[in-house]
């Protein structure tokens, strides 16, 4: 690769930049979604902003994946609504296949395509969404896959990849199409703990570039360094948010300071 | 032992009836040539249909596939060559087979396919779409790929089925190759023709049995 | 009659033609004698195809070399060769060696052969599926190579092939329809004769919806079983 790995990463945060003087890039306001009797998400309020990193936690069962998967709509939310750039995602009018490229989702089981090579993942939408050409799409998904660190396992097929290379390319798919928010649900729950570092560095590095990340994680540690704010979750409402130092530090909440004790020990 | 011989091996009255063979053999050809890759696709038809979210889609597929499952492909071709004439539809011997195997394997071929789609996890095609991948794109590029590869030894097996099954045109005169041996039969008095064309239907579709033998066992490693 | 014919409205007229209810009840009676026929036909075909099935998969099991060549090939040529080619072979070659069939018994024979040949190849995967460990815990407890096959591996492997043998049972016995080229009076047999002397096209609707009464429970249970088999898989 000629320029540098980062670059399209690097270019994008000068227009996050830019947009943070207009506020959120993400915006969840009165999200409602149930599955008949049951609901999971009771009123969800959430402003993201350009470049900021969320981490939301909370118990299971507490709507965390429902959350992420009602901002590109894998759920559709029962009501509320999901603005993305200022644009109402949930509107009827919508192309909801546009508005997904600017939303990147990791999955906890990574979800590669087993058929496709590592390369055929990520430009399978370069070539068919973003309708590149095929050399484009390809040196666009090569620089993706520099950027989490397997340039050289472009070949290679999801069987031939450890758990950790495998979430790496999930993420690589993802960037590729430069999005402007990317979810993350459990992207390291599916993996032996020693691969789970590598995964972490990628995000970092993601993060450094000044991208808008969602994350859904027991990763505490991860979050306490890393994140710029954590929302605790519980029964389908936020009960408690700020930043990591406070979250954590000093929980206002009762049901808060009862979850960090429980997955503190 | 020798009555045997010559009722069932005559060479001679086989040699006689080659050419009327060779001639079957290009219609049994032709009829799969047009047959398999119509069912192939309407099988695909089919499987997307009964898969359909909406029940009122859905249900009549699955009613339809049903129904084409438990009628005799026999019936249904009679029923397509001397039924419809009665209403003012007249196919002809070939139309009629087309018609009759394309209502027939869209059942059986869809029924595989659908097992197949059946067969891919969810995440795949979340994760297609959460890329931006219409429902349309996520089917074709993402989740019958991987569903045809899982059910390929279904669908040899089927389509041996179906090569199978074009020698039930003769019942409507279509001369394919088992039509043409029984006529070689009916003036020779003599089974050596139908043997002749059972040994052709062997060197065809021995190897596609061996295949999906080996198809099997490969899926079920 | 023609009159009456430009009357009526496409509706009564495809009745009419399809469902013509003297026709129906002129007919009935040897729809209804044809049905037994393929009712008896199915039924034994079922059971002997089965069987025999069974039989040379356990045989199978014995590993005799020189046998397991001649199971393998029955069971690919059967596969293989197109029931009609050999109904017309039976039918119609054998009486000249000394040997005359009916056409009852000639489609019985072709089809449980048939049916055979696919069984054989369903319960052998089923009893290659069971783990190696199962064979050995049995032999190790004594009991001979027969009884650890019939009581410990075979109530094993039965439960596999239920679903791919109930689908390929159903595809053989339609075949029954077949003997309706060699005169079989079954319901397809009955239904042509009665087509051609009414020249009406009711009595082929009314083979249809006899195939149908009598398949279409098996082929719902076949896709019940498939769906509950995956079930338990998942
Ligand atoms: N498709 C569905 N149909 C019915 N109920 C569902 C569905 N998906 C999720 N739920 C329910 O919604 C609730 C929230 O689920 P969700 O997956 O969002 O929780 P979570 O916070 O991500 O939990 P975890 O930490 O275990 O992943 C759960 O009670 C779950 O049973
Ligand atoms: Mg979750």
């Amino acid at each position: 690769m000629t320029r540098p790995s980062t670059s399209s990463i690097a270019a994008d945060r000068l227009v996050s930049d830019a947009r943070a003087e207009r506020g959120s890039i993400l915006e969840l306001i009165a999200l409602h979604k149930s599955y008949g009797p049951l609901d999971v998400l009771k009123g969800i309020d959430l402003k993201v902003k350009p470049g900021e990193m969320v981490f939301l936690i909370g118990p299971s069962g507490s709507g965390k994946s429902t959350l992420l998967r009602c901002c590109n709509r894998l759920e559709e939310p029962t009501s509320g609504a999901v603005i993305v750039e200022g644009e109402d995602i949930t509107a009827p009018s919508v192309d909801l296949n546009k508005a997904r490229r600017r939303i990147g989702m990791v999955f906890q089981s990574f979800n590669l395509y087993p058929h496709k090579t590592a390369l055929g993942n990520v430009t399978l939408a370069l070539v068919k969404v973003s309708r590149l050409s095929r050399a484009a799409a390809r040196e666009k998904a090569m620089a993706a896959l520099a950027d989490v660190g397997l340039a050289d396992k472009a070949a290679a097929y999801p069987a031939e990849l450890s758990g950790g290379q495998q979430q790496r390319v999930a993420i690589a798919r993802a960037l590729a199409l430069e999005p402007k928010v990317m979810l993350f649900d459990e992207p390291t729950s599916a993996l032996d703990p020693e691969l789970v570092g590598d995964v972490l560095d990628v995000m970092r590095k993601v993060r450094a570039a000044g991208m808008t990340m969602l994350v859904v994680s027991h990763e505490m540690r991860f979050a306490a360094e890393a994140a710029d704010r954590v929302v605790f979750m519980d029964g389908g409402v936020i009960v408690e948010e700020g930043p990591p130092s406070a979250v954590f530090g000093a929980p206002r909440e009762a049901r808060t300071q009862a979850f960090l004790s429980r997955v503190k020990h | 032992m020798d009555a045997i011989r010559q009722q069932f091996f005559d060479f001679d009255i086989m040699r006689q009836a080659w050419p009327m063979l060779l001639e079957g053999l290009v219609m049994t050809g032709l009829i799969c040539l047009v047959v398999i890759p119509i069912g192939l696709l309407a099988g695909i038809g089919a499987a997307l249909l009964s898969l359909s979210e909406r029940r009122i889609v859905r249900w009549p597929s699955i009613a339809f596939v049903d129904l084409f499952r438990a009628l005799p492909p026999i019936v249904l071709l009679i029923f397509v060559y001397a039924g419809l004439p009665f209403a003012g539809i007249r196919p002809s011997p070939f139309e009629a087979v087309a018609i009759a195997f394309l209502l027939n394997n869209a059942a059986y071929y869809g029924e595989i396919y659908r097992a197949g789609i059946l067969s891919i996890g969810r995440g795949q095609s979340e994760a297609a779409r959460s890329t931006g991948l219409g429902a349309g794109q996520t089917m074709l590029y993402v989740v019958l790929p991987q569903a045809v590869r899982n059910v390929l030894p279904d669908l040899v097996s089927n389509t041996v089925e179906v090569v199978k099954l074009t020698s039930i045109a003769s019942v409507v005169s279509l001369a394919e190759l088992l039509y043409q041996a029984d006529m070689a039969r009916s003036v020779t008095y003599n089974a050596s023709p139908i043997v002749a064309a059972a040994g052709i239907y062997l060197v065809i579709l021995w190897p596609l049995v061996r295949l999906v033998s080996r198809l099997e066992r490969r899926i079920a490693a | 009659m023609d009159e009456a014919a430009t009357t009526m409205t496409p509706g009564e007229r495809f009745i009419e033609t399809y469902f013509n209810a003297a026709v129906m009840e002129r007919y009935l009676p040897a729809i209804l004698d044809g049905f037994v026929v393929t009712l008896q036909l199915a039924v034994l075909v079922v059971v002997s195809g089965i069987l025999l099935g069974l039989a040379l998969a356990c045989l199978r099991a014995y590993r005799v070399r020189p046998l397991n060549v001649l199971i393998v090939c029955f069971a690919d040529i059967l596969r293989a060769l197109p029931p009609l080619v050999l109904i017309l072979i039976a039918y119609f070659g054998l009486p000249n060696v000394g040997v005359s069939l009916s056409a009852f018994a000639v489609i019985w024979i072709v089809l449980t052969l048939a049916l055979a040949a696919f069984a054989e190849e369903i319960f052998w995967a089923g009893i290659l599926s069971v783990a190696p460990g199962q064979w050995q815990a049995a032999r190790s407890t004594g009991l001979s190579f027969t009884q650890t096959l019939l009581s410990v591996i075979l109530p094993q492997a039965v439960r596999l092939t239920v679903p791919p043998l109930t689908n390929r049972a159903i595809a053989v016995t339609k075949s029954t329809a077949l003997g309706m080229v060699i005169g079989l009076s079954d319901v397809l047999g009955a239904a042509t004769t009665a087509q051609s002397f009414s020249g009406s096209a009711t009595p082929l609707m009314m083979a249809a919806i006899a195939y149908v009464i009598l398949f279409l429970p098996f082929v719902v249970v076949a896709r019940w079983l498939e769906s509950r088999f995956k079930w338990r898989h998942a």
